[in-house]
């Protein structure tokens, strides 16, 4: 699913982000990303994403080199990847409906499916009461719900996911996690980038622990690397 | 399909959630394109107040004593095939006679000048009078005229015409280094409406760009968004000036009735028939170009 190839990353001033890091990522795997601040996680998250172009070295997802992916063909990459940040990034002026909605427009759902398959997702994360709902009338969990609802949407099959409990207390993190787990149960690739030490612990999935832009540990059923 | 039409939609959306950054649009292209009327106006008169008073300009040709009527008719017919001259009218010496006449003495008969029909004074003076459409063609004409055998004189007012083709010139440059200038200005202003409305929907743009949207998906709504201003500010400015043109005309005719003879208004139909779509052309291209520029150098996917 995923694979980098002895990856560097360096920003202007020789700040190295990422300093030759390889990984294999399967398909249907869900795995932990965690480090400090400034480890390489967000740089590695952006670089899947073609956000950002690698100094050096090769990655792939589904077997393309996303080096050799012309400009024209990014959108259809992010089209296969669901997002969900720390912040959610709703809009506030939409409803719960309209957000979702928004990204089926995006990739050109004809509108007579989008009714069916924003209502079905909104089942999947348990909101469909709130579809009338602004962001702000809903809590943090709700609304990163909305966020994973939206970035399920479109049936990508590679989920990453920012600090997606960043904001969240312990019982509402837990139930991100949970959903993105059954999320992983139905087949998709998910990829969380957290700091949240217990979750990490109690939910015994593959981690990978970065530092310095290194990749310094990588556990089929870790813990938390760092103490 | 369903982009485009989520384009319009969503464009006409971004004009009346940034409502006061795009009534300031339509309002400065407004202003911009009414200038542009007015200037189109003034410019479309004087070339028909111009070509009025070129064709009064005139040439005078006269000819050597004895000269026969009809080698003067032959010579008449030689100058009509010049591609610059309008009209070319003969003056034979008795209509000479009776014009200088009536010139002279207005109010009745003389009985001198009536003794004197009998033995016409102005024998020699038939002549041919030449009307030009371009009065900037004059110089050239006279010269060719003067090569012709028989042709004793040629009178012409060559002030006159480098005058009214200088001016002619003169308007033209001054009208089109404005009109530049203010679409520059226009374009500018533009491009920063659809640059305000970029920033304010940043975070909308960042999503697109994440869920998979296209270039064309996200810069859509805010190239509407600059055609649709550039319309309405194109289409503004030509109903007040079609509204106030009959009246300024009116005006002008009543005030200033002593110059009725040169001052030939363009009715406003042809006007306005060439107004609209250059106006039109011009909002559009406008609004294009002003969001479109923005839009490659702030929105890339």
């Amino acid at each position: 699913m995923i694979a980098l190839d002895n990856v560097t990353k360096t920003y202007p001033g020789n700040v190295q982000a990422l300093r030759g890091i390889s990984l294999r990522v399967e398909k249907g795997e869900f795995v932990f990303v965690v480090g400090e601040s400034g480890s390489g996680k967000t740089t590695l998250f952006k670089l899947l994403l073609k956000e950002l172009e690698p100094t050096s070295g090769a990655i792939y997802i589904n077997n393309k080199n996303l080096g050799k992916l012309r400009r024209k063909r990014v959108p259809i990459l992010r089209r296969g990847i669901g997002v969900v940040f720390q912040d959610f990034r709703l809009l506030k002026d939409r409803t719960v409906y309209e957000n979702i909605a928004f990204a089926q427009r995006v990739v050109g759902v004809p509108a007579r499916n989008i009714r069916k398959n924003v209502m079905a997702v909104l089942a999947l994360v348990g909101l469909t009461d709130k579809a009338k709902s602004r962001p702000d009338e809903l809590s943090g969990g709700e609304q990163q719900r909305v966020a994973l609802a939206r970035a399920l949407v479109n049936n990508p099959p590679l989920l990453l996911a920012d600090e997606p409990t960043g904001n969240l207390d312990p019982k509402n993190s837990w139930e991100i996690m949970k959903l993105l787990e059954a999320i992983n149960m139905r087949g998709t690739t998910v990829l969380v980038v957290t700091h949240n030490k217990e979750i990490v612990e109690r939910m015994k999935k593959r981690v990978i622990s970065m530092d310095k832009g290194l990749i310094v540990n990588d556990e089929k059923k870790g813990g938390y690397y760092y103490e | 399909m369903s982009s485009f039409f989520y384009s319009i939609k969503q464009g006409i959306k971004n004009i009346f959630r940034n409502r006061l950054f795009s009534l300031a649009s339509i309002g400065t292209i407004t202003a911009c394109l009414f200038l542009f009327g007015v200037f189109f106006c003034l410019v479309m008169n004087f070339q028909s107040i111009f070509q009025e008073v070129e064709t009064t300009v005139g040439v005078t040709v006269f000819f050597d004593e004895g000269t026969a009527e009809d080698r003067i008719m032959a010579i008449k017919s030689d100058i009509e095939t010049l591609d610059s001259v309008e009209e070319v009218l003969y003056t034979s010496p008795e209509q000479a006679w009776e014009d200088y006449k009536e010139k002279a003495f207005p109010d009745g008969d003389n009985e001198v000048l009536t003794n004197l029909d009998n033995d016409n004074p102005l024998a020699d003076s038939a002549s041919l009078a030449v009307y030009l459409n371009d009065a900037a063609t004059q110089e050239d004409v006279v010269s060719y005229i003067e090569k012709i055998e028989n042709v004793r004189t040629v009178n012409s007012s060559q002030s006159v015409a480098d005058s009214m083709a200088s001016i002619g010139r003169l308007i033209s440059y001054v009208s089109l280094a404005i009109i530049v200038i203010l679409m520059g200005v226009a374009i500018f202003l533009i491009s920063n409406t659809v640059m305000i409305g970029v920033t304010v929907r940043k975070e909308e743009i960042a999503i697109m760009k994440y869920l998979g949207a296209t270039d064309f998906f996200v810069r859509g709504p805010f190239l509407v968004e600059g055609l649709l201003i550039g319309a309405v500010g194109s289409l503004i400015p030509v109903c007040v000036l079609y509204f106030l043109y009959d009246k300024v005309v009116e005006f002008v005719t009543e005030r200033f009735a002593i110059l009725n003879s040169i001052l030939v208004f363009t009715p406003s139909l042809e006007v306005f028939r060439l107004l609209l779509p250059v106006s039109l052309i011009i909002g559009l291209g406008i609004g294009f170009f002003g969001s479109y520029f923005t839009l490659i150098k702030h929105v890339r996917v």
